[in-house]
């Protein structure tokens, strides 16, 4: 009896001090010194570059600490998101945008930076757009990547395909030439919704125009026919049966038999996936080489009789935002961040996109260049929707689009139900 | 029971003495307490808080101001995957007695008999009650993944065919599939405190029985099972309990899917909760599975266990 009380002693003591332990981080919020930095590259050469970044700032600004905490990604937004709720958030930190950067505004946790970092934010250009609310800039995004489909070269020469699909019937054509030649096209990770709800960002991002795209984000208004046709396309590209075999419950990123591990180990042919595929497929196989020089990228075909411009891409971005408590020092810090300098670092690293055109040509990996130049070139980025309307919003919208995947829903319900989480949000 | 009668009257055959009772309660608070303020701090205000929260629309940022009254008890009633999630803990619930109850009593009324290797055989079935229901579910997770998994190995290799989308994908199969893993888990358990309640039954009567000309079958029928009604009966409370709240092993096989084909309660709650941010309704959500948890419990303490106490007093 005595061990268990003393353990449970033990426990309680424990707890107590992890919760003081969170909660204590973001306390230097009133100190003009001490900046607490929180991101999620906890593996070099990351986690390296950025320390070396912190001393930089420290040295050119004598008497600023950064204390700087790196996480693995999962961890970090599960902290934040306690540091959101108990309103004591690190001075800088990563926000994802949209409806969740909205909510976090509402709150007044976030900064406004739009004239601390005015010139940077031109620099940015459209990029920034998702980090807007009521026309003010909350954070500055320093990496940007847009989605599509990755693709092992080699399965496709054997398959015979000879160019990437441009339309859907050529991917319709293509998941033919792969079934005929005895390979899975297409591994999809629904179990985790959003990769199967990307399908669907994307052929509404095709068939509806960007006036009634902006008009959805801002209004949460999903009255326009587009919509619907958006999840007939859906249904077109579940009929061909492309997806990997448990593509239902198959998870996105974990283990070689999640939808990345499938197109890791050449069990299937394609993903749709974001910039972070790569990544993801390193560290998934043994040799950390992923697909190597057999990766391949293609843009969504395009999406016959549709609004929408062929060219405009899905993506999404992480951005460096400063907490209303913070120092005036975490700004500068933040804008130091941003510069040429930092960026072309971030850049030779491959730790991501960069925003800053001049950090464009520092990118290494020629799968990222040739993503990066497309970004660059779509008339404009439509930020993930479930980001831009917010989680509530946006898991109503997810959860809807698997059961559609599971053929348990229809393209009509998918935006009934959209539009019944929206109409609580307003 | 008989304890408690013993220790009364030791105390009441000595004489009273205010030092003595103030000492006695001293005892009592300085033993009692920590676990109060621990209860208090871990369960009673957890509890009060999910409620408070139930009857807002807050998104956990912010100060708590937008008060709904029950619109938020109103919505999650009125959402069908809430009550299906209710209809699949009603299936564990009564899947895992009527499949668990005859198979482990089966098994400890055989793992009883005087045999070779029943340690090996008691502890082989009491393993997976040991691992920890994350482990487990990890374990049956690769296992039973389509194509590459073993299960589907061991089917592709003896001519079967393993469902289209997998056992876990395919939404008809799923919640069976989950059951079958729960199943597996906790039949040791069973095992376990069907065993323990027959070294309950006296020798004395199984000697009575076989004098009688009675045979092993009719022997576990007349004596052994009535006997072990006690202790059926309170398997059967865990079990349900355990089933109502059901959610490590389903949060890490399906997650709630393919189409929320295995939602629980709980999954429901948590995903409303910090998935979607909708605490209000993850609030009310909890308060209706405590509800619902309460409610059995008391129902089976008044109709079903009261018929043990009473036996025992």
């Amino acid at each position: 009896m005595p061990r268990k009380t003393q353990a449970l002693a033990a426990l309680c003591a424990g707890l107590m001090i992890a919760a003081t332990g969170c909660g204590g981080s973001g306390d230097s919020g009133g100190d003009d010194d001490t900046i607490t930095w929180w991101h999620n590259s906890n593996n070099d050469p990351g986690k390296g570059f950025y320390e070396q970044v912190a001393k930089d700032f420290e040295d050119a600004n004598p008497g600023v600490d950064v204390k700087v905490e790196a996480f693995a990604h999962e961890d970090m937004l599960t902290k934040l998101d306690a540091a959101f709720q108990s309103g004591d958030v690190p001075d800088v930190y990563m926000e994802r945008g949209g409806g969740e950067l909205a909510d976090h505004v509402e709150a007044g946790l976030t900064r406004d930076l739009s004239e601390d970092s005015k010139d940077i934010i031109d620099e940015i250009g459209g990029s920034a757009a998702g980090w807007q609310v009521d026309g003010k800039t909350y954070a500055l995004p320093f990496s940007m990547g847009v989605v599509g489909f990755w693709y092992n070269t080699e399965l496709f020469e054997k398959a015979g395909i000879t160019a990437p699909p441009a339309t859907m019937e050529e991917l319709y054509a293509a998941f033919d030439k792969l079934d005929e030649a005895g390979v899975a096209p297409v591994s999809l990770g629904a179990g985790d919704g959003w990769p199967a709800a990307h399908y669907w960002y994307y052929t509404a991002l095709r068939a509806c125009s960007q006036d009634v795209l902006e008009t959805a984000v801002a209004d949460l208004d999903f009255s326009d026919p587009c919509f619907v046709e958006a999840g007939e396309t859906v249904d077109e590209i579940v009929a061909e049966k492309p997806f990997n075999k448990g593509f239902l419950s198959t998870p996105s990123q974990t283990g070689p038999t999640s939808a990345s591990g499938l197109l890791a180990t050449g069990k299937v042919a394609m993903e749709l996936a974001g910039h972070w595929e790569p990544g993801v497929m390193q560290g998934i196989t043994e040799d950390k080489q992923g697909l190597g020089d057999k990766t391949g990228w293609f843009p969504f075909p395009a999406v016959d009789g549709g609004e929408g411009d062929p060219a405009a891409q899905l993506g999404g971005g992480d951005a460096w935002a400063v907490s209303e408590a913070a120092p005036d020092k975490a700004v500068d810090l933040v804008n130091h961040l941003l510069s040429d300098e930092v960026q072309k670092g971030f850049a030779e690293n491959d730790m991501g996109l960069p925003t800053i055109p001049a950090a464009g040509s520092s990118v290494k990996d020629p799968a990222l260049a040739e993503l990066l130049k497309v970004r660059d070139e779509s008339p404009f980025v439509q930020l993930y929707f479930d980001t831009a309307f917010g989680e509530s919003v946006g898991g109503a919208m997810n959860d809807e689009i698997a059961l559609q995947f599971a053929g348990k829903a229809t393209p009509e319900d998918v935006v009934t139900a959209t539009q019944e989480a929206a109409d609580k949000e307003k | 029971m008989s304890s408690g009668a013993a220790t009364g009257a030791v105390a009441s055959g000595r004489p009273h003495r205010p030092h003595d009772t103030w000492r006695k309660w001293a005892e009592i608070a300085f033993f009692v307490t920590p676990a109060l303020a621990l209860m208090a701090l871990f369960v009673a205000w957890p509890i009060l808080t999910a409620a408070r929260f139930s009857l807002y629309d807050w998104k956990g940022l912010g100060p708590l101001d937008d008060f709904v009254g029950f619109a938020n008890y109103a919505e999650v009633l009125a959402d069908d995957v809430f009550r299906d999630a209710v209809a699949h803990n009603m299936i564990i619930v009564v899947g895992s007695i009527i499949v668990q109850l005859p198979l482990g009593v089966a098994i400890a009324l055989l793992l009883n008999r005087k045999m070779a290797g029943q340690g090996v055989l008691r502890t082989l079935i009491f393993v997976p009650y040991v691992l920890a229901e994350v482990i487990a579910g990890v374990i049956w997770f690769q296992l039973l993944q389509p194509e590459y998994g073993l299960i589907d190995a061991l089917m592709n290799g003896i001519g079967l065919s393993p469902p289209g989308e997998g056992w876990l994908g395919t939404p008809e199969v799923a919640l069976w599939v989950v059951l079958a893993v729960l199943t597996w888990k906790y039949l040791g358990l069973a095992v376990l405190l069907f065993l323990a309640g027959l070294q309950g039954v006296s020798e004395e009567l199984y000697e009575a029985a076989q004098l009688d000309g009675a045979g092993w079958w009719q022997t576990q029928w007349r004596i052994s099972i009535p006997l072990l009604g006690p202790t059926i009966r309170t398997w059967c409370f865990l079990s349900m309990i355990g089933s109502i709240q059901c959610f490590d092993m389903i949060w890490v096989l399906t997650g709630g899917g393919p189409a929320d084909a295995t939602t629980t309660m709980a999954t429901y709650l948590i995903d409303e909760g910090t998935n979607r941010h909708n605490y209000g309704i993850a609030g009310a959500a909890s308060v209706v599975l405590f509800a619902i948890a309460f409610v059995m419990a008391l129902v089976y303490q008044l109709v079903v266990l009261r018929r043990d106490t009473k036996e025992a007093a």
